[in-house]
Parts: C-alpha cells; structure tokens; sequence
C-alpha cells in the first residue's frame, strides 16, 4: 500500500565509495557475523515481540516534522532495515545497505524518546546502532562521520589536533586569562587533583574560549584542578556513532588511564552530551566496566555544587526569560533535569519551559552524530527538526530570547534551526553565562 | 459424530494445544534467557526487580505513561482488549467445567452476560485494531501478513465463541470451531508477535532497570 522504495536518496561520497566495493557475498558474511557474535537475545526480543502497533511513531522528531510520514517513524524505521536483515538473513544487495545506513545514521538520532511510547520497552535506538555497526564492518559510512573516526584513531582526539597544538592551545588560552586573573594557571599533569578537566575535540580546535572560561571558573571556585597535557584529554567519541565499537573501546580506556595515571580523584566534563554517554552508558561497557573506574561528573551537576556550596556567587543574574532545551544524553540518558534547571534558576532571572520538556524533550536532531555527517545531510535536519522549531518558536513568542543548551552537539543543531526558521534565538551554554556574570574575587580590578 | 469429535477437540487436541503452549513458552524464555547470559551480560547486569516492577506497574496503568497519554483511543481499546482478552477464557462458566475436566481446579465464574459483553468488547477492540492496520498510516506502513495472522489467531477463539453462545450459524460446528481456534490461541502464544505475552515482560524489565538504574530517569 505504501511505497517502501527509498525515494529520498542522499548522495554521499562515503556510503557511495563504501557500497561500490561491497559484494552480496561479503554483506551477508558480515552481517550474520554480526548477528551471530555480537547480538543476542536483546535483539532477538525487540524485534521479535514489536507488535507493529505504530505508537511510537509520534514519539520521534522526524515523523512528526514530516507531516506524519510513517517511514520515519521508530518502528518504521526499523521494518525499513534490521527486520529485512534479519528476515533476509543478510541476503541483500548493496543498494539495500546504502538506504540502511543513510536512516541509521542520518535519519535516528538514537535519542531514545521512543522508548517513553513503547508498551513493550522496545529500543530503536539500539536497533539502530546494530544497523550502523554492521554498516562499519561493511565499510558504508557517511564521510565526514568517518573522517572524525579516522581522527580519532590517529590523534586519539575527534578534530586531528596534534599533541603540541593541544598543549600550545591551553597556554594560550592560560595566558588571556592572565591579563583578567593575574593568578590564573591551567595546571597541567598535576598529581592527584580533586578534578580532571576533560573536553571534546572542537574545544581546542574552534571554541577555545570555553577553555578559557572554564579555567576562570575553576580558578576562581578556587578548585584543585589539572588537565592532561597527552592524548586522552578529549572525551569525546564519534566512533561510538560510526559503529566502530573497537575505536570507542580505545578511547575511553586512553580517557579513564590519563586520570588514572595522574590519580585524579574524579573527571569534570566540559557541557557535552554524547561524550558522557560514552563514558557512562557505553564505553564503559564495553570495556566490560559495570560503571566507570573514575567518577565522572557533568558540568551540570559540577556547576550546581559550585553553587549550591557557594564557591560561585553570581553578581548579577542573567536577564529572563530564558529557555532550557534538554539534551537527550545527560537529561534522558543521565536524569539531570533537576539539577539543571536548579543552575539555571540560580544564574538567571527567569525560565519558560518548552513543552514537552525534561526526559520527554525532543532532540535537537545534530545528536547521534548526525550533525558529524555534515553538509550533504543539513537537510535532513533541518526538515526533520520541525518539531523543534516550532517548540522554540513557542517560547520566543512568550517573550524567550535566549536558550540555554549545556551539550556541544545540541549547540550546533540548534544554532541551525534558529537560522533555518529565523527565530531569531540566542544561545548559551551554562558556562558561558557563569563565567560573565559571576562575582570575580580573583581578577583584577577594571 | 459430532460427540466423538467435540471429545477429540477437547480431549487430546487440547492437550497438544496446553502442552506446546507451556512447553513452548518455557523454551523460548529459558533460551533467550540462558542467550542474554551469554551474549547480552552488559546489559543484563543492570537488571533491578524493583525498576522492573516500577516499570511494569507503570504500563499496566492505563494513561499513566506518556505512550498512552498521547494516544487515548488505542490506550482504552488496548486495556479493554487484554482485560477481556484474560478474563472471559479463563473465567467464563462454560470454561469452569473444562478446568475441572482438565486440571481438577474450580472457582467462580463471571456471569454470562457479563463474559458476553466482554467478548463483544475484544471483538470491538479488534476491529479498531484491524482499522488502524488499514486506515492509520503509521499502521499500515508497518503491517504484513503476519500482523493480520496475529490478530486473527487472538480474536477467532472469541468471534466463535460468541457465535456459538448465540447459537447463530450450526452450533456444533461452530463449538468445534472455537476450540480449535482457542487451540490454535495456545499453540501461537510462544511464537510470532503474540509471543509478546511472554517475553514482553523481558523488554519491560531491562528497558526498566537501564532507564532508571543507568539514565536516572523513568521510561514512562
Ligand atoms: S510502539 Fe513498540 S511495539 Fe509498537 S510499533 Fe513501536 S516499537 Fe513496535
Ligand atoms: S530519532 Fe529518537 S525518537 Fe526517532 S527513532 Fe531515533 S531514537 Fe527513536
Ligand atoms: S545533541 Fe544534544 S539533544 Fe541532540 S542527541 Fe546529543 S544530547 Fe541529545
């Protein structure tokens, strides 16, 4: 009845050069070593018990920002490609596996709102992780994705810095911070600190000011602090997202040893999403730790400790109405909402919840790394992130100008949207507003 | 004739029916178990019983989770359905006598016109069922055969029984009829989407326990 061909083919120089070597042989080698390896019984419930009941179709961004078009729907993803793989037994053709991957990648977020509609607990998100991680073994991904994953292996960071520019980058940055906190020191490799400061990739390479930021703020809460001067100072993972589980591995085993090595009593991230959920929900494990061998504390919850122990005053609150959008990783994927919205209320006048809001949030639709297959698929997040849109538009028309999203990933897809859909909106990461307004004990006077 | 075959249907076809039914759904739960230990210990290490409970409780409520807020209809079609789904078969006064013919166990049996309101209400039900598989886009995108061969499998055992207890069509026949669906009912549950019955529970639990256990947050 309806038209199950892919009709919305995006063109990709890697999924292309990916399926121009790929044989009907070798994808069903591949994919029954997949199945009969590294899936189990999980895979086998999820898909075996959908009772294809489509209620979790309004759960998702994309089927809502399409005008309800059932092929974006979770589980209409899901019959659109593991159900054929596995019904098939791997018995496809590489054109088939072009359209896995483009929806696998590009068209789920792995945002898991679907899992709050389904009676049965399913986990697209997962489903869809299998079909990127069969892509990776296949050689199809996206290009700029695989370009962060081909960084990661050779730098051990996402964006190619190498180790002089990371270390250059941080005295840099020391320096500044210098003409404003004469006192002020990036510590480096400093032996057993209460806090290990890590940050994502980008940091360093376009966005070095959060650097700076945060080392005023940690200086200025008068924290014992240190950050690595050697590869696993970035925490974050893009091989997670491309479905090269064993690179994500790498990672996070160079992440935990560099503050183990510097017996850091705990690892403070930077305002990132997909980086804590590396560390905590799948690095980890797969590495086979239950938990992580070093706490790890979001900005979040490290920004509400300053606060509430009173390390950080502000002098001035920030002007409200202000909007919180919630990033699926540390709020549905960690539960911070309160703590969250505790930060916000303290550094700022006032807040106006979008609806839905908290773990029901829709995804800004950069997650998942979606935002990391670039420029051929800005459209696809942009059409498919609709919804979001019209909640932002919502709250500015209450009188909303800025928008507070702690996580990088959410930072970039929602600077997108509000161009996209002209609203007009500003954004902020918590930090951005601490660091402005706090009171400055330590700086000189101006 | 008829007789010999009614005890044919009732006699060793029901026991097929009851063994492939326990033996099956015993099989497929142990198996997938005994697998998740093998291949899957990452996830089930976090498995709680109280988020599970917390979980399940929160679904078999209706509109208390935020799937069933969003789509009312089918949260009222979907408890009726199952409410009466379990409850006519295994409480109706026709059926008392064959637990105490099978089992040896007896115990009170709802009123017939209560049972037969309740089997009009799964008939209902499912013919919502079968118009959202049809008419509902985000449905029918998802439906093939064997969504409809569920449907016919979970309904049939009730569409018979009702028209027997009518006596609307041969009686006989159509009593013969409904024992082989309500067979047929048994021997599908371990297998094919009604296995939902059984290892939904499975994906309740674990989603459950990640959500709170791992994501502190709920997954309702
Ligand atoms: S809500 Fe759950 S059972 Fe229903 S179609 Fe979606 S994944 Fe399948
Ligand atoms: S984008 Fe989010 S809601 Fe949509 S299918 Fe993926 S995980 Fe589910
Ligand atoms: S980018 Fe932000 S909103 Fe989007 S998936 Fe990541 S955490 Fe979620």
């Amino acid at each position: 009845m309806y038209n199950k061909i892919f009709d919305r083919k995006v063109d990709d120089i890697g999924l292309q050069t990916g399926i121009d070597r790929l044989t009907p042989e070798k994808i069903e080698k591949t994919v029954n070593e997949v199945f009969s390896g590294e899936t189990g019984a999980k895979l086998k419930v999820y898909h075996d018990t959908c009772v294809r009941c489509g209620l979790c179709a309004s759960a998702c961004h994309y089927y809502v920002s399409h005008d309800n078009d059932p092929s974006y729907s979770p589980a209409g993803k899901v019959t659109q490609t593991i159900s054929i793989l596995l019904d098939k037994k791997g018995k496809v053709g590489p054109d088939f596996i072009y359209q896995c991957a483009q929806i696998a990648y590009t068209e789920c977020n792995l945002c898991r709102r679907c899992v709050h509609y389904c009676p049965l607990g399913i986990d697209t998100g997962y489903m869809m992780s299998v079909v990127r991680r069969i892509c990776h073994k296949l050689g199809v991904t996206p290009q700029y994705l695989q370009d962060t994953a081909h960084s990661h292996s050779a730098t051990m960071n996402q964006m190619w810095v190498k180790d002089d520019e990371w270390t250059d980058s941080l005295l840099w940055q020391e320096e500044e911070a210098r003409d404003e906190f004469p006192d002020m020191r990036i510590p480096l490799d400093k032996d057993g600190a209460d806090v290990y400061y890590s940050v994502i990739g980008p940091e360093p390479k376009f966005r070095t000011h959060l650097i700076y930021q945060a080392g005023a703020i940690l200086h200025e809460a008068g924290v014992n602090w240190t950050m690595p001067s050697m590869p696993g100072w970035d925490n974050s993972d893009m091989a997670m997202y491309s479905g090269d589980f064993e690179m994500m591995g790498r990672l996070k085993r160079i992440h935990f040893e560099s503050a183990q090595k510097l017996h850091s009593k705990k690892i403070v991230m930077g305002e990132c999403g997909h980086a804590f959920r590396s560390v905590y929900d799948q690095g980890n494990r797969w590495l086979g730790w239950k938990d992580y061998p070093v706490e790890v504390v979001h900005s979040i919850e490290f920004f509400a400790h300053l606060l509430k122990t009173g390390k950080i005053k502000m002098a001035e609150k920030f002007p409200g109405p202000v909007t919180i959008h919630d990033p699926c990783n540390v709020i549905r994927g960690r539960g911070l909402m309160n703590e969250l919205r505790y930060v916000v209320s303290e550094i700022c006048e006032s807040y106006i919840e979008m609806q839905p809001n908290a773990e029901h949030n829709f995804c800004c639709a950069a997650g998942g790394g979606v935002i990391n297959c670039g420029p051929p698929f800005k459209n696809v997040r942009m059409d498919g992130n609709r919804a979001k849109a019209d909640q932002l538009r919502a709250a500015a028309e209450q009188g909303v100008k800025t928008v507070i999203a702690p996580c990088h990933n959410c930072h970039g897809g929602l600077e997108d949207i509000i161009e996209h859909y002209e609203l007009g909106l500003d954004l902020k990461f918590l930090g951005d507003i601490i660091y402005a307004n706090m009171v400055k004990t330590k700086a000189v006077e101006e | 004739m008829y007789n010999s075959i009614y005890d044919v249907v009732t006699g060793p076809l029901a026991w097929f029916g009851w063994a492939v039914f326990i033996l099956g759904s015993l099989y497929r739960m142990a198996s997938l178990y005994s697998e998740a230990k093998k291949k899957d210990v990452s996830s089930l290490a976090y498995v709680k019983a109280s988020y599970g409970f917390n979980s399940i409780m929160h679904w078999i409520t209706p509109f208390a989770t935020l799937g069933w807020k969003s789509n009312p209809a089918m949260t009222v079609a979907t408890f009726a359905f199952h409410i009466c789904l379990l409850a006519v078969p295994v409480f109706l006064g026709a059926h008392i006598d064959l637990w105490y013919q099978w089992f040896g166990v007896s115990w009170v049996a709802l009123p017939d016109t209560v049972a037969d309101t309740m089997t009009v209400l799964v008939i209902l039900a499912a013919a919502f069922f079968a118009y959202r598989r049809i008419a509902v886009k985000e449905v029918a995108f998802l439906t093939t055969w064997k969504d409809w061969m569920t449907l016919i499998i979970a309904v049939a055992p009730f569409l018979t029984g009702f028209l027997a207890y009518h006596q609307i069509l041969n009686y006989q026949f159509m009593i013969v009829l409904h024992v082989i669906t309500g067979v047929a009912w048994l021997v599908f549950i371990p297998f094919g989407r009604l296995s939902h019955a059984i290892l939904g529970w499975y994906s309740r639990v674990y989603i459950g326990s990640e959500f709170q256990g791992v994501r502190h947050c709920n997954d309702w």
